[in-house]
């Protein structure tokens, strides 16, 4: 039994992991009352800045590469949608095509159109003493990546943030009530591009850590709608870090089920298991849009 | 425009292309010759025109649709099934594929609307993961149930000469398609300025608010039918390709023109009649990125970044215009206030 649970829970929080980084960023952006469809972009321009910066420098310059390429896809987004009021969804669509685009042509130019795999230094997994060691879930959640426990660490880091300080209950106000928050003297716009900031920056770090401690290699539109799926996760989370953490949880075991049932050897079409995460999508907004509340503020154009 | 350009060229001497040469190839593989303007730009703009007029409609009526791919692809199966199972029906085939093709992408836009009106799901997220479920489908139907009698390819058989759209003499492979995009444009344009529904439909999309305390528009109606329709035009671009330019059914059969649509129909201004501008500007630019590719070396994935590039430059400029529309009604204001 053991066999076939610990390695498919192992494989759930490995596919979590990119999931949560996107969703919690998204999170940020979503609760300052912005929606950034362009995450899917940033994810992907996040994996490409990863294989930049890892070919380069290794692997920590993979995650930083990461990094600042999704924040360089948010600046895009917040420089038109927070600067000069363009519609968001409109302008999150262009920014995935843009990236698409981008990461396309510079792969193709830098490493030739062979499309060879390309090694890439990646992150090895990390025992984390006595935690590794509890039965069944010890292997799965404390023996990955270090950049599954930072995620571990920022959804408290969320919370505590959000919930518990001031520039937190700002942050909200300005989801809900803009002009509210912004008489009561938040800066609204500040605020708001700093959010879309974090929010392209973890966009990113999700993208590498599907390079550097997944494929090892990059591919193009490798994201894969990871960042719509986010996007979805922060709704089944209710808008909340823990509830994000689970729905992100929920999806890795989705996608991981597909490992475990070709392991099992039932024969059901492969195809068909590759669209079970975006049917679990549908599903799971169906079941979680009406009863969660969305801020009030979402998507409004100020 | 000329900063678009600015932007390409200064890429394209960044990645030690020569910009001359690059742009020699896109004008020959679009404009530059009879055979390319007919077979290769035109034959790519009767897609984009009918999924381009998809992404119009819906967005005139506030229906954020990114779901033109999937409904494409739904199209696609649905319009390859009918034409493989009826081979002998000639040109009474082609029809009822075509119905079923538009059948098909309505149905499968109908899905996102069922969700959005039942379960209030965003329809941009909804449309995106349809999209991602058509893909792996059709990935399934090629290697299933509709593969090839061989079983080696996954494509589906070959449709029977009798049942392709017919092509136009001395025009290469330019199809009857475009007649049938012309028509449904022209169709579109008049439908929206001078019928009722149309008129509903623009109010709709305008303000929620309005069109309701009108009384005289049932909105949820309205967005249903902008719904179905984007997806029947969506469908009906998939049932155009296979009959009249693949004429079978595989995996790539969409360079993603469901996606081109978007920024179709924004350079469009969600006009249908300028959508077919649009859609032949677009159609060009693919036609060239293959030349490009071909000629000069240059990724065809540059041609998505045009299109970004496109849609920002739209939206940027509205937005500047309507900041200084904005402050200038505020000046205005002020000066009342002060005299």
């Amino acid at each position: 039994m053991s066999q076939v649970v610990e390695p498919f829970l192992a494989a759930t929080v490995r596919t979590a992991t990119p999931l949560a980084l996107a969703a919690l960023g998204e999170l940020l952006v979503e609760r300052a009352g912005l929606i950034n469809i362009g995450l899917e972009g940033a994810i992907l321009a996040g994996a490409f800045g990863s294989l930049l910066g890892a070919t380069a420098g290794g692997v920590l310059a993979g995650y930083a590469g990461a990094v600042v390429a999704g924040m360089m896809v948010a600046a895009i987004f917040a420089l038109f949608v927070v600067w000069l009021r363009a519609d968001q969804i409109v302008t999150g669509t262009a920014l995935t095509l843009f990236s698409v685009g981008v990461t396309g042509t510079l792969y193709r130019v830098l490493y030739g159109t062979s499309g060879a795999a390309l090694g890439v230094p990646t992150s090895a997994p990390m025992a984390i003493p006595w935690l590794s060691r509890i039965p069944l879930i010890g292997q799965a959640f404390f023996v990955q990546p270090p950049v599954t426990y930072f995620a571990y660490l920022l959804i408290g880091i969320i919370a505590w943030w959000m919930h518990g300080t001031h520039a937190g209950l700002a942050l909200r106000a300005i989801g809900e009530r803009p002009e509210a928050a912004r008489v009561a003297g938040i800066r609204v716009e500040g605020m708001r591009v700093l959010a879309v900031f974090v929010g392209g920056a973890l966009g990113g770090l999700a993208g590498g850590t599907l390079v550097l401690a997944q494929a090892g290699t990059f591919a193009e539109g490798m994201s894969a709608g990871r960042g719509f799926i986010a996007i979805a996760i922060v709704v089944l989370g209710r808008w909340h870090p823990l509830g994000v953490a689970l729905a992100a949880l929920v999806f890795g075991a989705a996608s991981a089920l597909q490992f475990a049932i070709q392991s099992m050897g039932w024969h059901v079409p492969y195809s068909l298991f590759l669209a079970i995460p975006y049917l679990l999508t549908l599903v799971g907004l169906a079941g979680a849009a009406k009863r969660a509340r969305a801020p009030d503020a979402l998507g409004k154009p100020l | 425009m000329t900063v678009l350009v600015a932007v390409m060229l200064a890429m394209l001497s960044a990645g030690g292309f020569a910009p001359l040469g690059v742009l020699g190839a896109l004008w020959s593989g679009s404009f530059g010759s009879w055979y390319s303007i007919t077979s290769a730009t035109l034959v790519r703009s009767i897609p984009l025109m009918l999924t381009g007029g998809a992404v119009a409609v819906a967005f005139r009526a506030g229906v954020f649709n990114i779901g033109a791919e999937g409904q494409l692809l739904a199209g696609a199966a649905a319009a390859t099934a009918v034409a493989l199972a009826l081979p002998h029906g000639g040109m009474a085939t082609t029809v009822l594929a075509l119905l079923a093709g538009a059948a098909a992408g309505s149905a499968w836009a109908g899905v996102a609307a069922l969700l959005r009106a039942r379960f209030g799901v965003l329809e941009v997220i909804s449309t995106i993961m349809l999209n991602f479920v058509a893909l792996h489908v059709v990935s399934f139907l090629v290697r299933g149930p509709l593969q090839e009698p061989t079983h080696t390819y996954p494509q589906t058989a070959s449709i029977v000469d009798a049942v392709h759209l017919p092509r136009f003499p001395g025009a290469g492979r330019l199809h009857a398609g475009i007649a049938l995009a012309l028509l449904v444009l022209a169709f579109g344009g008049w439908g929206l300025r001078q019928t009722a529904s149309g008129f509903r439909l623009l109010v709709a999309g305008e303000s929620r608010a309005a069109a309701a305390s009108a009384g005289m528009i049932d909105v949820e109606r309205t967005i249903w039918g902008a719904f179905l329709c984007s997806g029947a035009l969506a469908g009906l671009a998939g049932a155009v390709e296979v009959l009249g330019v693949t004429f079978a059914l595989y995996e790539n059969i969409s360079p993603g023109y469901g996606y081109t649509a978007i920024a179709v129909a924004l350079l469009a201004g969600l006009d249908p009649w300028r959508v077919l501008l649009s859609a032949v500007l677009f159609g060009a630019l693919e036609a060239g990125a293959g030349a490009m590719q071909r000629d000069a070396g240059v990724p065809a994935a540059l041609v998505s970044v045009i299109e970004a590039l496109l849609i920002l430059g739209v939206l940027g400029l509205r937005a500047v215009r309507w900041r200084d529309r904005g402050s200038a009604a505020t000046r205005e204001e002020l000066r009342e206030v002060a005299t």
